[in-house]
């Protein structure tokens, strides 16, 4: 039998059985289509966040307070120790190491800013010069913290733009003096508005001198310490350094966590793909499940076709052509609704990237591939036991219809 | 041409043993019009597919132009099926969902000509049944004589030197049936080599050669001159 006699046979049966055709093809087609979409999601969820952390800024090591145990003991908790708080001049002594470039003591509260009347809840940043670069910001006008000692307060402020616009419409902003909690701060400059932060948003913040925001907030220790270092080759040594001179610093307590940039985005890359491929995994089921109602419509077929394959038979068609008939009519079948699958999974994903911009949506590049290999292969497996049972009929008995 | 040799075929139904055929010796010429009769489970359907090649025996031997058939695999068997017998049934088994052309066409699809060839084998045999009006109609929209006229230019397209009809009027009028009658005759005068079971004695007397069965086996063989 020639194949292209195949397909043409196998094609009129589907078009001439409408009805089944369409419902199985659905079948298909929603499974890879939800492989594609879920996929997509998954992925996009991934480049969000590693997009995120690029923009925090490269070569960052962020010192925290606080040991995240991966070996040894829980003793210290069973002791009850808390861990020593972070200070700004943990921050000055970071400065003298010579892999480190820049370091910016953070503290991050939350305070009400005032003006004319008109008042704010938001996140307040207490750093220094060295914040800005670090962080991959610019200035939309006006200056940045001034460099200068970090020990010593001063009564400046840095706002964002979605903030200014809030309390001051469209008056100038810079040299007005505002009230962030209880003290009085001059406006010297407006952040621009490009560039996130996980979870806060640039343009509603406003940023004063460290020393102005632990008065601010009554406290000592720093929220974190970000530093940055001259290349990508000094991380490593960069990272052993500050765990040293921290160490030193702490009565010999290694109470901190360093956290290379690397490390943090390797870590999210890697849940993002596992959850990726978990939604896969779910996707796929819906493949399999696809693959055996396949099987059990083809085995309806072949106990009503049973008198057209002993009639087959007796027109010269071996076993194997049976076969080839009942396993072409499965594959085309999961191949059709295969490709119509494809395209609603990208017009699907099409329309959440249209409803929700943000997300960089689009299937990893085996997602696709995977989708409609699993799809045709379960067309087959499914396919074969049908067709195995349609080829092993006696010819006698299903001409007879027994 | 067909050489059967103390052919046994055993059927388990049950715990019981079936002797549909208990040692059937039979040689048919080719070219030779035989008619097959006897009461319903003497044993002629049974014959008829192992003449045509759908079921073996379960002993003896059977020939087909000079070769042992009980050896043969399932695809050598489906292409001596393919090419020297032609099968003409009492409910038509035609395939509903293809045009009367398109089931004239199957054996040749089945054997893997090319359509090219296969265009003309198939206008020809559509020709000679007289169904050029109708050969673009699906079954359900002919007569039945018709659609039995479907089914001989089917089993004759690709030329086979033995045409076997199991009961071809047995679902048709006398009249239609008449007809599809001559139809058959005309085949064997063209020199095609025909064997039709029948209970017809109408029918089966006009055949050149009269096979009786009865349990399996054969108990009259009686010739006439056409």
């Amino acid at each position: 039998m020639r194949v292209r006699d195949v397909v043409r046979l196998s094609w009129g049966t589907l078009i001439r059985t409408r009805l089944r055709t369409v419902m199985l093809l659905l079948a298909t087609a929603i499974g890879v289509a939800a492989v594609v979409m879920l996929t997509s999601l998954g992925e996009a969820a991934r480049r969000y966040v590693t997009a995120e952390f690029s923009s925090l800024g490269t070569n960052l090591i962020i010192v925290l307070p606080g040991r995240s145990e991966t070996s040894g003991s829980g003793l210290t908790l069973l002791a009850g120790q808390t861990p020593r708080d972070l200070t700004v001049r943990d921050a000055i002594a970071l400065e003298r190491i010579s892999a480190i470039d820049k370091v910016a003591p953070v503290v991050l509260g939350a305070a009400s800013v005032q003006w004319g009347g008109l008042e704010r809840e938001v996140p307040v940043f207490g750093s220094t010069a060295s914040f800005l670069e670090i962080r991959n910001w610019s200035m939309e006008r006006g200056q940045f913290l001034p460099p200068g000692d970090p020990e010593r307060p001063s009564s400046v402020a840095v706002l964002g733009m979605k903030l200014k616009a809030e309390l001051f419409g469209d008056t100038p902003a810079i040299g007005e003096w505002i009230r962030i909690g209880d003290r009085r701060f001059r406006v010297i400059g407006l952040l621009a508005t490009e560039g996130r932060t996980i979870g806060i948003d640039v343009q509603d913040v406003a940023i004063i001198p460290v020393a102005s925001a632990q008065q601010l907030f009554n406290t000592e220790s720093l929220f974190r310490i970000i530093t940055s270092t001259h290349s990508r080759e000094d991380m490593e040594r960069a990272r052993d350094e500050i765990r040293r001179v921290i160490t030193e610093r702490h009565q010999g307590e290694e109470d901190i966590t360093a956290v290379t940039q690397d490390a943090v985005l390797a870590t999210f890359d890697r849940i993002f793909g596992a959850l990726t491929l978990a939604l896969a995994g779910i996707a796929a089921i819906s493949l399999a499940v696809a693959g055996i109602l396949i099987m059990n419509v083809m085995l309806v077929a072949v106990s009503q076709r049973t008198a057209e394959i002993g009639l087959l038979k007796a027109l010269g068609a071996a076993r194997r052509q049976i076969m080839t008939l009942f396993l072409a009519e499965a594959i085309m079948l999961s191949f059709i609704g295969a490709m119509a699958g494809l395209l609603v999974g990208q017009g699907g994903s099409w329309m959440i990237g249209r409803l929700y911009p943000v997300l960089p949506l689009g299937p990893p590049a085996w997602a696709p591939i995977a989708a409609v290999a699993i799809a045709v292969t379960s067309g087959v497996v499914f396919g074969i036991l049908p067709a195995r049972r349609a080829a092993a009929l006696d010819p006698v008995e299903a001409l007879a219809g027994r | 041409m067909i050489e059967l040799a103390q052919v046994h075929r055993v059927f388990q139904v049950g715990d019981q043993e079936v002797h549909a055929l208990d040692g059937v010796d039979l040689t048919i010429a080719a070219g030779e019009y035989v008619s097959l009769m006897g009461p319903s489970g003497s044993g002629k359907s049974t014959l008829l597919n192992i003449i045509g090649l759908l079921d073996r025996p379960t002993a003896g031997t059977y020939r087909l132009n000079g070769r042992d058939t009980t050896t043969l695999s399932d695809d050598e068997q489906a292409r001596a099926r393919s090419e020297n017998i032609g099968f003409v049934f009492q409910f038509f088994h035609l395939v509903p969902r293809l045009t009367a052309a398109e089931n004239v066409e199957l054996p040749l699809v089945l054997a893997g000509r090319a359509p090219v060839d296969r265009r003309p084998m198939v206008e020809t045999a559509i020709d000679q049944m007289g169904l050029n009006e109708r050969a673009h109609h699906r079954p359900d929209q002919l007569s039945g004589g018709e659609r039995q006229r479907v089914a001989i230019a089917r089993a004759t397209v690709m030329r086979p030197g033995v045409l076997l009809a199991d009961e071809p009027t047995g679902n048709l009028d006398t009249t239609t049936g008449k007809e599809v009658v001559q139809i058959i005759e005309a085949l064997h005068t063209a020199g095609m080599a025909v064997i039709v079971v029948t209970h017809d004695p109408q029918i089966g007397g006009r055949a050149e050669r009269s096979l009786t069965m009865m349990d399996g086996r054969l108990v009259e063989d009686v010739r006439r001159r056409a």
